[in-house]
C-alpha cells in the first residue's frame, strides 16, 4: 500500500537502511513541510500554463503527472472558476505571532537537561494547529491565534520524564505533539490558558527499540510516524499493517491517543487490537502494565484509559506492537454497482459472511466521479481506447446510470492462491447484488484518492472552495438512512445559510464490522459571495453532526473528540461515564498540566 | 410467541389483517370515478372552489418528500373531493385511511379500496399484532413515498361541525419514519374544506340528540340519494402551505431516543414523543381552522342563537336587525383575522338573503322577520308532550349551533378572555390569565387549544380585543373599554351556552346520590333535569342536550381526574371525586379563584 503511492524520501537509498535515529521528520518541520497547507512543501497541485492541473514533486506516483479531468470536475462540482483565485499569504509573518510567555526558572532548569527546545515563531506556529478547515483557512489568511510558547524535542522516554517533572514543578501547561494531522482542534491552545504552554514534540522519539521475532512484537518509540515504522520493519521482513489515511505523517503515539483505525483493520485490527504494552508519563508518574500476556482478566484494562486520552493525561512514550510477516501478495480490485443501495447491501452481506478482504470501501456516485477525475493522463492511445470501451460496456451495455452507479474498492493481502480464491468469492457475492468487477486500476485509484484529498483541498481553497471530511460509525440497518439524511441535511443547511453554489456532499462506507460500518463524509462548497465562510462552514458541519447523532451514528469512529465534538460527549457516554473519565483525570493530573482541554 | 400460537398461525393472521386493510389503487378506476364524481358534484354544488396556488405548492412538495394530506372532516364526501381535485390537477392520488365499517359496504367498499382507501379497525386497543401490521403498512407507504397518505387527524366526522381534538395514534404512525430517520423529512399539508351547507346536516342533529347513527350500508346510501335533489351551495377546498415536520419538530423531540432499540420493534412512544405528536396534531387542526372559509350563514347563526329560543321559534327576529348585526359581526370577524366567503359581486343584503334561502330548511323569512323552523308539524290528534316539544326545538337549535360552530374558532380566544373579565371582575393580567387557562382546560374538548400555548393564546386574545377597541392594555392590566361593551357582550353570549351547560352538568353530578354511574345513566338523568329546567324557564340553552357536549364534559372530567373510570363488562362506570367536581364548578362560577398561573411561554413546546 505504502509502496504503491509513496516513494522513498529523496536522498534515502533504498538498499541501505536509514540510520535509526534519523526519521523522515526533522525538528524543523518547515524544512520539508508546508506551514499553511497539507504535506510536503514540494508536493502540490497547481494549474499549469495550459490550464491543466498538475501535481509537482517526485515523492508520489502522481508526481509530475497531468490530471486532465480535475479542472472540469472542480468547475462542474463546485462552480469553481479559474478567474476567481485567492492566493494564501506567502510566508509566515513572525510579527503576527504573540511573544512567548516564558518562565525564567523553568527555562533555566530545562536548559540544564540538555533537551533541545525553541521559542522561534515558526516552530511554535507549526505546533498550534491540526488540519481542521478553520485552522488552515486562518493560516492562509496569515491569522495566528494563541500558539505554544516553547517547543521541546525529547528524544527518549527519560527526557519526557524530566520534562513532565519540570512542568509539574513550575506549573507549565504541556501539549503533546505527534504528527499534527488531527481534525478535531486537539492541538488548539485553549484561549483561557494563561500559563506558559509547552508543546512536547515527540517526532525525535522515532526508533524501533527491539523486535521480538519469537512473539512477533516490536518495541517502538511513540513518536515514530507511520511511513517510517513500516519502512523500518519492512527492512526486517515485517509489517504492522496499521494504515490510517494519514500514515505518511501521523505518529504511533497519536494513533494511540486518538484510538485510530487503519484501512486494513480486517486483517491487522484497529489500534486497540495492535497494542500489547505501552508506557505513558503522567504527572503522577509512569503508568504501564507489568506483563505482556496476549489477554488479561485483571479488572478494567488500563490501556483503555490511555487509548483515546487525547493528550489529557500524559505522554505516551513507548509502545510494544504486534507485528506480522510481510504479506506475500497484494491485489487491488473494484466492483461497480448500479446504485449505492445495492452496494451497501453487498457490503452488508460480505460482513455477514465475515469474508471482508483487508480493505473494502464503497464510494458513492459523487466520490466515484471524483476518483474518475483524478485519473492521470492516459499514457497511450490504446489505454484511452480501452477506457472508453469499459465505460461503454458499463453504461450502455449493462445499462448502469452514470449518475447513480457507485464503486467498491478492494484490497486483498496474503498468500497468492488464497488471495485469488478470496477475490473470486467476493466477486461472486457482488454479482448477486448486480456488481460488476471493474478492474485493479480503479481500485488502486480509489485508495490513492485518500492520500491526495488533503492536497486537493489546498488547490480548491485557491479557488474559493472550502472542504473537509468527517466520519461516524453506525449499525448496518441505519447505513443507507444516515448517508441520505446527512447529505440532504448538508444541502438544506447550505441553502439556508445562503451558500450560492450547490455543495459537494459525498460519502463512502469505509469500514465494515459485524454489526455496522464506518461511514466517511466529504463536504465542501464554493464560498464566493459569503462574508463569513468559515462560520457558515462550521454551522453546517455542526448540523451534520447533529443529524448523524439523530440517525444513530456515533460521535466519532476514529477522528476522536478533541474540542470540536466535546459538546456531545455527555450524551455519548452518560453522566456517570463523564464522572468516571473526570475522576481519572483528577487523579492522574490534578493540576491540569496536560491542559489541552480535549475530550472532557 | 406471547399468545402461544405458532409462527404460521400468526403469519396467517397477519396476512388476513393485511388483506382486510390494504388499498388497491387503480388508475383506470380512478378515471371512471373522476367522470362520475364530475356529474355528482355538478348536481350537488353550485361550485367547488380549490386554491390553485395551494395545489401548485403541493405539486412541488410531492416531488421532494413524503406528503401527508390532513383534511378536516365534516362530510362523507370530503375525501372524494380531495382525490378528485388531485386527479384533475395531475397530482398522485392519495392513499386514504378510512374506518373499517366503510369496507363492509357492498360494492362501495371495493370502490373505495380501488380509489386508494385502506381500512382501519376502530378501537385497536391492545391487539398487538394488528397494531404492528398497521404501523408497518403505514410506514412502508410513507417511506417509499409513492403516494401521499391522507387521514383525518380529528379521527371522525365532526357531528357538531366544530373541530375535534386530534387523535394521536395515526398521527404518530405517519411521523415515525421521520422520528426514526427512515426519511429525511415529511411534509404535512393541512386542508380546510368549508361547506355552505353540509349534506348530512339533519342526520347530524339526530345523532346529537341520541338517535343512533345508521350503520353504513349501500342501501342506506341509495336512500340518501334524495340529497342529490337539493342545493348545497358552494364548497371551498383550501390546500394549506406544506409544513416541514423536520422544521416543526426542531428542538421539540430528541431523535436519539430511537437509537438503542431496533427500529422495527413496535415501541410505546415516550412522553416526549407523545407531547410532540400531540402538539403537532393540535397545530394541524388549528391550521385547518385558520384556513377555512367562514360563510355569511355561520355569522348569522352566531347572532340568531343569542336570541331566546321562544322568540326565535314564535315571533322571530326582525330581519333588518339581523342584517345590521351580521354586517357588524363581519367586520369583527375580519378584525380577528378570519377568512370570509362573502361574495363581493352581490349586494350585502342579497348575500344574506341567499344564505337564508339556502338554509330554508332551518329558517324562513316572512313579513320582515326570521323564524326558526322546527321539523315535522305536530299531529293534531296526538299533540306533542311538552318534553317532545323541547326535543323538537332542540333539534332546530342544535342545527343552528352547528353552523355557528363553523366560525366559533375565530372568536373563541377573545371570548374566553371576555368571559374571564366578566367572571373575575378583575383587570389584573395575572388573575385574568389564570382564569383564561382554567377555561381553556375546562373546554379543552370543546375548542382546540394548542397544548402549552396558553400564553400566546392569551396575548392573541388581548391584542385582538385591543384591535377592535374592546379593551385597553397597560402594564399588567386589561380593562374593558366603554365602547367595547357590544363586542364583549357578544363574545360572552357566544360562550354562554357552553358555560350554562357545563354548570348544569356539574350540578347534576353534585346532586347525584349514587356512587357509580354509567355514561347512559348520566345522560338520561341530565336530559330529564335539563328538560325540566327549560320548561320552567330557568335554563336558556338547549345545547346541553347534545350528546357531543355530554361526551366532552365527561372527557374533561376524566382529564381533570374529577371522575375515575372503570370498565364494567362492556361499558365504563364512573366514580365521582366530589371535591374536585365542586371545586371546578365553583371556580367556573367565580366563587373561588383558580390556581395562579404565570404567563411564561413554555420554552420547549
Amino acid at each position: 500500500m505504502t509502496a504503491a503511492h509513496l516513494r522513498k524520501p529523496p536522498g534515502t537509498d533504498s538498499t541501505i537502511p536509514a540510520p535509526e535515529e534519523e526519521g523522515t521528520v526533522p525538528r524543523r518541520r518547515q524544512e520539508i513541510m508546508k506551514w499553511n497547507g497539507w504535506g510536503y512543501s514540494d508536493s502540490r497541485f497547481f494549474l499549469n500554463e495550459k490550464d491543466q492541473v498538475k501535481f509537482t514533486g517526485r515523492r508520489y506516483s502522481l508526481s509530475g503527472a497531468i490530471i486532465p479531468g480535475l479542472k472540469g470536475w472542480m468547475e462542474s462540482t463546485f462552480g469553481a472558476d479559474i478567474l476567481h483565485k485567492i492566493s494564501p499569504a506567502p510566508a509566515l509573518n513572525s510579527s503576527a505571532v504573540q511573544s512567548p510567555i516564558l518562565y525564567e526558572a523553568f527555562l533555566v532548569e530545562l536548559k540544564s537537561t540538555g533537551i533541545p527546545f525553541s521559542y522561534d515563531a515558526e516552530d511554535r506556529v507549526f505546533r498550534a494547529h491540526g488540519h481542521c478547515l478553520h485552522e488552515i483557512f486562518a493560516l492562509r489568511e496569515g491569522k495566528i491565534g494563541r500558539v505554544p510558547d516553547i517547543v521541546v524535542w525529547p528524544d527518549c522516554h527519560n527526557n519526557v520524564v524530566k520534562i513532565v517533572e519540570l512542568a509539574c514543578k513550575h506549573d507549565v501547561c504541556l501539549i503533546p505533539y505527534g504528527g499534527g494531522t488531527n481534525v478535531s482542534r486537539a492541538l488548539e491552545c485553549p484561549p483561557e490558558e494563561t500559563r506558559s504552554i509547552v508543546s512536547l514534540d515527540t517526532s525525535q522519539m522515532n526508533r524501533i527499540l527491539w523486535i521480538d521475532e519469537k512473539n512477533l512484537t516490536a518495541r517502538v518509540e511513540a513518536g515514530i510516524i507511520g511511513q517510517d515504522l513500516e519502512r523500518l520493519l519492512d527492512q526486517r521482513g515485517f509489517c504492522v499493517g496499521h494504515e490510517p489515511d494519514s500514515l505518511e505523517f501521523s505518529s504511533l503515539g497519536g494513533w494511540v491517543a486518538t484510538r485510530s483505525s487503519g484501512m486494513k483493520k480486517n486483517i491487522y485490527g484497529n489500534i486497540e487490537d495492535l497494542v500489547v504494552h505501552m508506557k505513558m508519563v503522567t504527572p503522577q508518574g509512569i503508568i504501564e502494565k507489568g506483563f505482556q500476556g496476549p489477554r488479561m482478566s485483571t479488572g478494567p484494562d488500563i490501556h483503555h484509559f490511555i487509548m483515546g486520552s487525547e493528550g489529557t493525561l500524559g505522554v505516551i512514550t513507548e509502545v510494544t506492537m504486534k507485528i506480522r510477516p510481510k504479506p506475500e501478495f497484494k491485489k487491488y480490485g473494484s466492483v461497480v454497482f448500479p446504485n449505492f443501495e445495492m452496494g451497501v447491501a453487498c457490503l452488508r452481506e460480505i460482513a455477514r459472511q465475515r469474508c471482508a478482504p483487508a480493505s473494502i470501501r464503497l464510494m458513492d456516485n459523487e466520490q466515484f466521479k471524483l476518483g474518475y477525475a483524478m485519473k492521470p493522463q492516459a499514457s497511450s492511445v490504446f489505454t484511452s481506447f480501452l477506457n472508453g470501451l469499459k465505460q461503454f460496456y458499463i453504461t450502455k451495455f449493462k445499462g448502469f446510470d452514470p449518475t447513480r452507479l457507485c464503486v467498491a474498492t478492494l484490497l486483498l493481502e496474503g498468500n497468492r492462491e488464497k488471495v485469488l480464491q478470496h477475490e473470486r468469492q467476493i466477486y461472486g457475492i457482488a454479482a448477486k447484488f448486480g456488481g460488476l468487477a471493474a478492474g485493479e486500476e480503479n481500485g488502486q485509484r480509489g485508495y490513492m484518492l485518500t492520500f491526495f484529498i488533503a492536497y486537493l483541498r489546498d488547490l480548491a481553497m485557491d479557488y474559493y472552495v472550502i472542504a473537509e471530511s468527517f466520519e461516524t460509525s453506525v449499525p448496518w440497518d441505519r447505513v443507507l438512512d444516515i448517508c441520505r439524511n446527512v447529505k440532504a441535511c448538508i444541502v438544506q443547511k447550505c441553502k439556508e445559510k445562503g451558500v450560492k453554489f450547490p455543495p459537494f456532499a459525498s460519502c463512502r462506507v469505509a469500514q465494515t464490522y459485524d454489526t455496522g460500518a464506518c461511514v466517511y463524509f466529504y463536504f465542501g462548497f464554493n464560498y464566493r459571495g459569503l462574508s463569513s465562510p468559515v462560520q457558515v462552514y462550521e454551522q453546517v458541519e455542526h448540523a451534520a453532526r447533529e443529524e448523524i447523532l439523530a440517525n444513530g451514528g456515533s460521535l466519532s469512529h476514529h477522528h476522536g473528540v478533541g474540542k470540536i465534538r466535546k459538546e456531545w460527549m455527555r450524551e455519548t457516554v452518560s453522566d456517570v461515564g463523564m464522572g468516571m473519565l473526570k475522576s481519572v483525570k483528577d487523579y492522574v493530573d490534578p493540576n491540569n498540566i496536560f491542559g489541552s482541554r480535549n475530550l472532557l | 410467541m406471547e399468545t402461544g400460537s405458532t409462527v404460521e398461525k400468526v403469519r396467517d393472521e397477519a396476512c388476513g389483517i393485511l388483506e382486510e386493510m390494504s388499498q388497491n389503487l387503480q388508475l383506470g378506476f380512478i378515471r371512471l370515478m373522476g367522470c362520475t364524481l364530475n356529474k355528482v358534484f355538478k348536481r350537488l354544488f353550485r361550485s367547488i372552489f380549490v386554491n390553485t396556488e395551494g395545489l401548485n405548492r403541493l405539486q412541488q412538495a410531492v416531488q421532494e418528500n413524503p406528503v401527508i394530506l390532513m383534511p378536516n372532516h365534516r362530510s362523507y364526501i370530503d375525501f372524494l373531493v380531495i382525490s378528485y381535485a388531485l386527479f384533475i390537477y395531475d397530482i398522485p392520488i392519495p392513499v386514504i385511511a378510512a374506518g373499517i365499517p366503510l369496507a363492509g359496504m357492498k360494492i362501495v367498499g371495493e370502490i373505495l379500496r380501488r380509489s386508494g382507501a385502506f381500512f382501519i379497525r376502530r378501537a385497536i386497543g391492545s391487539d398487538k399484532l394488528y397494531w404492528a401490521v398497521l404501523s408497518e403498512y403505514v410506514h412502508t407507504i410513507v417511506r417509499t413515498g409513492y403516494a401521499p397518505v391522507e387521514f383525518y387527524v380529528e379521527g371522525l366526522r365532526s357531528r357538531t361541525l366544530k373541530s375535534l381534538p386530534p387523535k394521536l395514534g395515526m398521527m404518530h404512525m405517519v411521523l415515525e419514519p421521520f422520528f426514526k430517520g427512515e426519511v429525511f423529512d415529511i411534509t404535512l399539508v393541512p386542508i380546510s374544506i368549508s361547506y355552505d351547507r353540509v349534506l348530512e346536516e339533519s342526520l347530524l342533529v339526530h345523532e346529537l340528540l341520541g338517535v343512533p347513527k345508521p350503520k353504513e350500508s349501500t342501501s342506506g346510501l341509495l336512500k340518501a340519494s334524495r340529497v342529490l335533489q337539493e342545493d348545497y351551495g358552494t364548497m371551498h377546498v383550501n390546500f394549506g402551505s406544506p409544513l416541514s415536520v423536520r422544521e416543526l419538530c426542531e428542538g421539540k423531540i430528541n431523535l436519539r431516543q430511537y437509537n438503542l432499540i431496533p427500529r422495527d420493534l413496535p415501541q410505546k412512544p415516550s412522553a416526549e414523543a407523545q407531547a410532540c405528536v400531540s402538539w403537532l396534531a393540535h397545530l394541524m387542526v388549528r391550521t385547518q381552522e385558520e384556513g377555512s372559509l367562514i360563510s355569511p350563514w355561520s355569522l348569522m347563526a352566531c347572532l340568531l342563537l343569542q336570541a331566546p329560543a321562544p322568540v326565535l321559534t314564535e315571533e322571530g327576529l326582525p330581519w333588518h336587525h339581523l342584517t345590521e348585526k351580521t354586517l357588524w359581526l363581519r367586520k369583527l370577524a375580519l378584525d380577528f383575522g378570519a377568512h370570509l366567503n362573502w361574495p363581493g359581486q352581490m349586494s350585502d343584503s342579497d348575500v344574506m338573503s341567499s344564505a337564508v334561502a339556502l338554509h330554508r330548511s332551518s329558517v324562513h323569512l316572512k313579513g320582515g322577520r326570521v323564524c326558526l323552523i322546527r321539523e315535522g308539524e305536530p299531529d293534531k290528534k296526538r299533540p306533542l308532550t311538552p318534553e317532545e316539544g323541547v326535543i323538537r326545538t332542540a333539534a332546530a337549535v342544535l342545527m343552528l349551533a352547528s353552523y355557528r360552530n363553523q366560525s366559533i374558532h375565530t372568536f373563541v380566544r377573545p371570548a374566553v378572555l371576555a368571559m374571564a373579565l366578566h367572571v373575575t371582575k378583575s383587570t389584573q393580567e395575572e388573575e385574568l390569565f389564570s382564569f383564561f387557562c382554567f377555561l381553556q382546560e375546562v373546554f379543552s374538548y370543546e375548542f382546540i387549544f394548542i397544548p402549552s400555548r396558553s400564553s400566546q393564546d392569551f396575548e392573541e386574545a388581548c391584542s385582538r380585543l385591543k384591535k377592535c377597541g374592546a379593551v385597553h392594555l397597560s402594564e399588567q392590566e386589561v380593562t374593558a373599554s366603554e365602547q367595547g361593551q357590544e363586542v364583549l357582550s357578544f363574545l360572552r353570549e357566544l360562550l354562554k351556552p357552553f358555560i350554562d351547560s357545563y354548570q348544569l352538568m356539574f350540578r347534576c353530578l353534585c346532586e347525584e346520590r349514587v356512587d357509580m354511574f354509567s355514561e347512559k345513566q348520566f345522560q338520561s338523568a341530565l336530559q330529564s333535569a335539563a328538560i325540566k329546567l327549560i320548561l320552567s324557564g330557568e335554563l336558556h340553552t338547549y345545547e346541553v342536550l347534545s350528546a357531543a357536549m355530554q361526551k366532552n364534559f365527561l372527557s374533561m372530567l376524566r382529564r381533570l381526574e374529577a371522575v375515575t373510570e372503570s370498565r364494567v363488562s362492556d361499558h365504563s362506570e364512573y366514580k365521582v371525586n366530589t371535591a374536585v367536581v365542586r371545586k371546578t364548578k365553583d371556580i367556573l362560577s367565580g366563587k373561588i379563584p383558580p390556581e395562579r398561573r404565570h404567563a411564561t411561554p413554555d420554552a420547549r413546546l
